[in-house]
């Protein structure tokens, strides 16, 4: 591998197979993006007929049986569909080009974890045609409930869980090598961006607790057709056994859809503020040790199942000592914007909006953790109200930030930022009119995951759904403006960006098929 | 943008003031009930005391924020500083946090150890969730005393579900059989499930617990004011989850012991019109009441059935079959379906009323009269 064997060699190949036999990690960086994109809209046009048939008191539209099918699919699309595949497409697009590598250091495996999504999710989906139904029980699909009294469907959606972990682990490997073995001469792991220190920590969490999950699922499995009795009282066995396996998995796996996400805003607030981020080695420390606390905390979704005092206690100090990496990174990322030079381009708007809701969402975590408050909280809708803002303009936002935020790199192109920013503003409406009446209908006392409601909770729903609906419509602006500035428009230079850092800015945009087949210039390589 | 952000600001106030003049209807609660129990009091203060920590460091953290976004912007000339990584400002920016953690975690604490000590309880009530209903059973000190066991159905009625008739004030949180406490008394409440995982939880007295299936869970309450309480069961447990609701009447001792008394003479009675003969106009009006109340969200009206968990009653091959076996098939169920066993949920004279209904109707024809004693003959034969 000299350097004279260079780029003009090794275009892309042409047509569908492309696509098919790709090992390029921009290829599988876009091939994951568009594929999240879609399940975002599959799940989130499930999510408009949740609010549709909560939009009044009364069953209006669907019987509840589906509408138990809905808030099952819309929550695993979402989780396994939407939010997860498109951190893995941003860390294919972008981890090699932050650490200066050629592409992902498993290319083959890159193809084969991204192609076995599709048929995981076709096979997931394919329940809704199924004479029993999809899956009804939830997305934490709790036994005996997703056991015994399950429609017969569930083994579809056994497969298709165990298949997706196949595909995380896989990816999340393929990290871990690509950042471990990969990185340019002269980038030490504490002058990596923390995107790129966000999604290490990330696989790991992946490579930990993705196993578990399928493990619960295989137990259920076996429970269900070859009578064993895991989480059956009757045959000796516990379905809250079930439960701990499941937020074993399951609080290690929120981590894992909001810890790339900080690694996003870290690195757009510096660009847009142009100042360096102020505390680089106490966001690393931060993640890594949220990433820690995050698998002893997973009991406290379970505050009510009747542990005793001992574990309720102990969990509830666990969760309560989160707030404190947590604050350190917001803290961070206010003292990087105070005194700096700011601009407001899309992605800082969508940075700027996650930092403020995701810290709200922070609040209710807060308030959420003091167990006898739970009791209250517990399984009403100000847990969805909770879940859903640090998902929607958590998550969500910074994917949404990360798009704006590379996109001249990945098309060439800027997008058009009137567009962008009208995007922005209907969202960031949308959502907390969507989101912010559900805090109060949880504390009135309704609860989660029903169909139709009592009198006194219809004001808010209405308003809830008329956000939803305003925030789902809102979507189709970013598909718009994606399509519009692949098409073409004003010219991206090479830095894009006035304050922007890093490798990726120093090749020409878009960039180029193959970057780095030589190691960039090790003076090109800023402190953090 | 200055002009534009104070239009938002104007209208944000007015969205707020709005909702908080309207806060006391009821449709616009905005907050968690302060409740009737000593519990439920700790409970709210709690919430209020970790709801303003979070409003106080909202306004912090915020506050630097927004005076960034508005002064240290670029259109405005604003030069970035250069200052970085303060090992002094990240110690402060972590003990703060913790000592407040530390000043929650206390009271919190307090709260929960009072609310997990069950101990020294002047009544004992089990609770048992099914798909979709709860069963309350008074445990007895003497077990030759009558016993006091019934099961609490939603009354809201499908007509008003599916829009046919008005809603009533209290649509989906009304049951047929409340359960009834004394108040200022210690109640324990031992709750398990008889299928899937349930919740019980009434806002009012701050207790909320799984009810898990094979395991025994407690909980307490001691209700201060007389009144009835609303709740709902909390934990997705199949179709009906939505329509569990749990209403509790708290009444003062006498009346309570008045309640109490009238229960056992009416678990007497009902015991010995086992006996009785019943008419077939009788059986066919009480069966449709029963059906309507318990069956219908899986056979629905019509005896149409929810293809392929629930099947159709009109014409099915069991209810227009073998009377005995269509018999036993709702006394013990079908085990790994949604089919319960109705042996206890229903007393023998239902029982008879509910089967005579169905082989009599949509359009089943077997003309059918069952008695409460050949649904006593299976049920002691199963004994």
């Amino acid at each position: 591998m000299s350097a004279a064997h260079d780029d003009h060699h090794h275009g892309p190949a042409k047509g569908i197979s492309r696509w098919l036999f790709t090992t390029n990690h921009k290829d599988i960086g876009s091939l994951y993006l568009w594929f999240s994109f879609a399940m975002f809209l599959l799940g989130g046009t499930f999510a408009m007929v949740i609010r549709a048939e909560l939009f009044q008191p009364g069953l209006q539209l669907v019987d509840p049986n589906f509408f138990n099918q809905m808030t099952t699919m819309h929550g695993l699309i979402m989780v396994f569909g939407a939010v997860m595949p498109a951190f893995v497409g941003l860390a294919n697009w972008m981890i090699p080009m932050m650490i200066g590598a050629p592409d992902m250091a498993l290319p083959r495996m890159n193809n084969w974890s991204f192609w076995i999504l599709p048929f995981a999710f076709a096979m997931l989906s394919s329940t809704l045609l199924m004479e029993s139904g999809a899956p009804n029980f939830g997305w934490t699909f709790y036994a005996p409930l997703s056991t015994t009294y399950a429609p017969s469907s569930v083994t579809f959606f056994i497969f298709a869980v165990h298949i997706m972990g196949a595909s995380s682990i896989m990816g999340a490997i393929n990290i871990i090598a690509t950042v471990l073995n990969m990185r340019a001469p002269g980038m030490t792991l504490m002058k990596m961006p923390l995107f790129v220190w966000t999604w290490l920590i990330t696989a790991y969490l992946l490579i930990a607790v993705m196993p578990v999950l399928a493990g619960a699922v295989t137990m259920m499995l076996f429970d269900i057709h070859f009578g064993t009795s895991f989480f059956n009282a009757a045959g000796g066995g516990d379905p809250v056994l079930f439960q701990h396996v499941f937020w074993f998995f399951g609080h290690p796996e929120v981590y894992i859809m909001i810890l790339p996400a900080f690694g996003v805003v870290s690195a757009i607030i510096p660009t847009f503020a142009r100042k360096r981020l102020f505390g680089y080695d106490s966001m690393v420390y931060a993640t890594a040790s949220i990433a820690f606390l995050s698998f002893i905390v997973w009991a406290h979704h379970m505050f009510t199942v009747g542990m005793p005092i001992a574990g309720e206690l102990f969990f509830m100090y666990a969760t309560m000592l989160i707030a404190v990496p947590t604050g350190v990174k917001v803290f961070n990322w206010v003292a990087t914007m105070f005194r700096g030079s700011m601009t407001f381009e899309t992605p800082m708007l969508f940075a700027i909006a996650f930092v403020v809701l995701f810290t709200m969402g922070g609040f209710t975590g807060l308030m959420l953790a003091i167990t006898p408050a739970d009791f209250q909280y517990h399984d009403t809708y100000f847990v969805v109200a909770h879940f859903h803002y640090v998902l929607v303009p958590g998550a969500v936002f910074s994917i949404m930030a990360a798009a704006y935020y590379w996109l001249p790199k990945w098309t060439g192109y800027m997008y058009d930022e009137r567009l962008g920013k009208l995007h922005f503003w209907l969202s960031f409406i949308g959502v907390n009119v969507l989101f912010f009446p559900q805090h109060f209908l949880g504390l009135a006392g309704m609860p989660r995951r029903i169909p139709d409601y009592a009198l006194q909770f219809a004001d808010f729903n209405w308003i809830s759904s008329i956000g939803g609906f305003l925030f789902g419509a809102s979507q189709l602006i970013l598909l718009f403006v994606v399509i519009k500035c692949i098409k073409g428009g004003k010219k991206a230079t090479a830095q894009v960006w006035e304050g922007a850092q890093g490798l990726e800015w120093t090749v020409a945009s878009p960039a180029p098929y193959h970057t780095f087949a030589t190691p960039p210039d090790p003076k090109l390589i800023h402190d953090q | 943008m200055l002009p534009k952000a104070k239009l938002w600001l104007a209208l944000t106030i007015a969205a707020l003031t709005t909702m908080l003049s309207t806060s006391l209807q009821a449709a616009w609660d905005l907050n968690m009930p302060q409740g009737v129990t000593q519990i439920s009091r700790e409970t709210y203060d709690l919430h209020m005391q970790i709801l303003w920590w979070c409003v106080a460091i909202g306004v912090v953290v915020f506050g630097v924020m927004l005076w960034s976004i508005i002064n240290h912007r670029k259109s405005k000339g604003a030069v970035p500083a250069t200052f970085h990584e303060s090992t002094k400002v990240e110690i402060v920016w972590t003990v703060i946090p913790f000592v407040i953690l530390i000043l929650m975690a206390i009271p919190a604490t307090r709260v929960l150890t009072e609310a997990y000590d069950a101990s020294e309880s002047e009544l004992d009530i089990q609770i048992t969730g099914y798909q979709w209903r709860w069963e309350y059973r008074y445990l007895r000190d003497d077990m030759n005393e009558e016993e006091v066991s019934f099961f609490s159905n939603m009354s809201t009625s499908r007509e008003e579900i599916n829009n046919q008739l008005p809603k009533q004030e209290t649509y989906l949180l009304d049951v047929d059989n409340p359960l009834v406490i004394p108040i200022n008394k210690k109640v324990r409440f031992l709750l398990t499930s008889n299928d899937v995982i349930h919740a019980w939880w009434v806002p009012d007295f701050a207790v909320k617990k799984d009810a898990i299936p094979g395991f025994i869970n407690e909980m307490w309450t001691i209700v201060e004011e007389p009144g009835v309480y609303r709740g709902q069961c909390a934990e997705l447990c199949g179709i009906d989850h939505g329509f569990m609701p749990i209403v509790v009447h708290a009444l003062p001792q006498d009346e309570y012991d008045a309640w109490y008394a009238g229960q056992q003479e009416q678990a007497a009675a009902t015991r010995a019109a086992a006996n009785n003969t019943i008419t077939m106009d009788a059986a066919l009006a009480q069966g449709e009441e029963i059906y309507n109340r318990t069956c219908v969200a899986c056979h629905q009206a019509g005896g149409t059935g929810l293809a392929p968990a629930f099947p159709a009653l009109a014409g099915s091959s069991v209810v227009t079959g073998d009377l005995t076996e269509n018999l036993q098939l709702v006394l013990n169920g079908v085990p790994g379906t949604a089919m319960a066993a109705y042996n206890r949920m229903l007393n023998p004279v239902e029982l008879a009323s509910v089967v005579t209904y169905i082989r009599n109707s949509f359009g089943n024809s077997t003309g059918d009269l069952v008695q409460p004693a050949d649904v006593n003959a299976l049920l002691q034969e199963a004994q």
